[in-house]
């Protein structure tokens, strides 16, 4: 079993979540975040101070599947999040010790 | 940095400008024919009314008189709406002061604003209404009288004549009862002293604000209020301020000027090299919703406060200052635009008020165009101001001393440039109002200096950064967003 991290613009998320049903793959947490990796934030003024915004809003797509699964849904995930400007984004990949399916009981892959 | 110098010198220059043009503009002012009758007719009525006492003693024989009675009705109805207006002001103070401030200080913004709000009714009742208006009780010159503790009518009485001269206060010409002379000045006084927990807020222990504000409202305010509308010294003088550009605004303004100073200003907003770190407020919404509410008590704050439902003049009173607030909004926008390339939301907001602070002293004297310069003058100067006070390192989050300080003096000021009566003269204006806000600022800088002697005045570091919700009331305003505190 492996766990994707997706880090992608906003406005992409719907898209990578269809990507990803296209596939078979309905399960996934999101959460909105906060980062940067190359791009720069932007200036913004209040009340006649100047101040810089590095951190950008970005979200951040959680799956775990199994092994077979992992090589199509990088790839479509990093088909659907690309605009081609910079802030796209990143994937990691990370390896899962266990999953459990709280409801059912089962381990491992069929747990995913 | 120099870009914006010679920005501000422009405009430094555009507001010479027009300060110069508007005493051609107030010449031609004074020639508007339709206006000057107003000023004239609603002068002679009072001072008629005022010579002969009325024509009924007791209740029954007024509810007889065809003619005045119905007046007497619609008077009294009119400034009973219009008190309800002000204390609309209230939700509006509220929602502005907290959408400016940190989502980890709103409970303590609104729990502020909400006990100002009955401090400054029941002090009032008690006796504020007394020390403002005290007749002929006299105790220090024309500076100083008290009328007696409670607002003047006592129930136990029973006589119908008796009863019926202390209810309605037909003594000085207001068609009104003494109830509604009372609830309505009583709406305005609490408006003073919240104007100051705008600009002490986020830092501010809340103990020795709520006895600062109690101790504004109750004295210092009427007090002030009694040299001009209770008819003291500054009356006699000739000083003009139609519903507290400097009575109430200016007032409110320099005490938060003041306790500013005795307070501090919050954590990390000036760095130690000098720069301005940007503290963001977190709600525009609530601060646009709050700037449209004062705006709409406005209405009944320069509305009510001709004393009567006289057609004319509340009518011109709506125009005035409903041009004044539209010429400020677009004064502090473009400026902002001009200046800093963007127009800033917050800014605009503050320019609203700026214009209706600006037209207040003279709402009921001046032309439409002259309510439109008026506002457009203060809403640039409000701008000026609240950038002008961040580099002097003194922190206003809501610009409260900008809004209602500086451009109270503005408005007061503009009487004497506007006004379309000719015994209106700036150096009067200028005297009533430096005298009332020096009294106001020293005031206050005695009481919060004297609270931060004995009780300390400001939280804790650590309370600060955490928020004044969890330190001061245990509570949080938004348990279910979970805000992230920034600093």
């Amino acid at each position: 079993m492996k766990k994707i991290e997706a880090i992608i613009k906003p406005f992409k998320l719907e898209e990578v979540k269809d990507a990803l049903a296209d596939l078979g793959i309905e399960g996934m947490t999101v959460s909105e975040v906060k980062g940067f990796g190359r791009q720069k934030g932007h200036t913004e003024i209040y009340r006649g101070s100047e101040y810089t915004v590095d951190f950008l809003p970005k979200i951040k797509i959680e799956v775990v599947l199994g092994d077979a699964l992992v090589e199509g849904a990088l790839a479509a995930i990093v088909k659907a999040a690309k605009t081609g400007k910079i802030g796209d984004g990143k994937v990691f990949v990370s390896p899962v010790e266990e999953a459990i399916r709280i409801r059912t009981d089962e381990t491992g892959e069929k747990a995913v | 940095m120099l870009k914006r110098t010679s920005k501000l010198a422009f405009l430094a220059a555009i507001l010479a400008t027009a300060a110069w043009l508007a005493n051609p503009v107030a010449a031609i002012a004074q020639d508007a024919p339709s206006t000057t009758i107003v000023a004239e007719e609603t002068t002679a009525v009072v001072a008629e009314a005022a010579e002969e006492p009325p024509p009924y003693t007791t209740a029954e024989q007024l509810a007889e008189m065809p003619i005045l009675y119905p007046k007497f009705m619609i008077d009294n109805l009119w400034i009973l709406i219009a008190a309800s207006f002000v204390f609309m002001m209230h939700l509006g103070f509220s929602t502005l002061e907290s959408g400016l401030c940190r989502s980890k200080n709103t409970v303590n913004v609104l729990t502020k604003n909400l006990f100002i709000v009955a401090a400054g009714l029941l002090t009032y009742a008690a006796v504020g209404f007394s020390l403002m208006y005290p007749g002929d009780s006299w105790i220090a010159g024309k500076f100083l009288g008290f009328g007696g503790f409670g607002i003047g009518y006592d129930p136990t009485v029973t006589d119908p004549e008796t009863v019926f001269n202390k209810l309605t206060p037909a003594g000085y010409a207001l068609d009104m009862t003494t109830w509604t002379d009372f609830i309505f000045q009583a709406m305005f006084a609490a408006t003073a002293a919240t104007i100051v927990s705008g600009a002490v807020a986020e830092r501010v222990k809340l103990l020795p604000f709520l006895i600062f504000a109690t101790l504004l409202v109750a004295i210092a305010y009427p007090i002030t209020g009694s040299w001009q509308w209770g008819a003291g010294w500054l009356y006699d003088m000739g000083f003009k301020d139609f519903a507290g550009s400097t009575l109430v605004h200016g007032v409110g303004g320099f005490a938060a000027l003041a306790c500013v100073l005795v307070l501090g200003p919050r954590l990390g907003k000036y760095l130690p090299d000098g720069s301005i770190r940007p503290i963001l407020g977190h709600s525009m919404p609530l601060a646009a919703i709050g700037v449209f509410l004062l705006f709409f008590g406005w209405f009944g704050f320069n509305g009510g406060s001709v004393l009567s439902a006289d057609p004319v003049a509340v009518s011109l009173v709506f125009v005035t200052t409903a041009l004044a607030g539209a010429a400020g909004i677009i004064g502090a926008m473009f400026t902002s635009w001009i200046i800093f390339k963007k127009p800033d939301l917050s800014m605009s907001l503050n320019g609203a008020l700026a214009g209706l602070v600006g037209i207040t002293a003279g709402a009921d004297t001046v032309t439409p165009t002259s309510a439109v310069i008026i506002g457009a003058i203060a809403g640039i100067i409000v701008f000026v101001s609240v950038v002008l006070f961040d580099r002097i390192k003194i922190d206003d989050p809501v610009g409260a001393i900008s809004v209602h300080g500086v451009c109270g003096i503005w408005g007061t000021l503009a009487v004497g440039f506007f006004s379309f009566d000719p015994e209106h003269k700036v150096m009067t204006q200028l005297i009533g109002t430096v005298s009332v806000v020096a009294f106001a600022f020293i005031f206050s800088l005695i009481v919060f200096g004297a609270l931060k002697l004995i009780m300390g005045v400001r939280v804790s570091a650590e309370e600060e950064n955490e928020g004044l919700d969890i330190g001061e009331h245990g509570q949080e305003a938004y348990p279910d967003f979970q805000p992230v505190a920034e600093s």
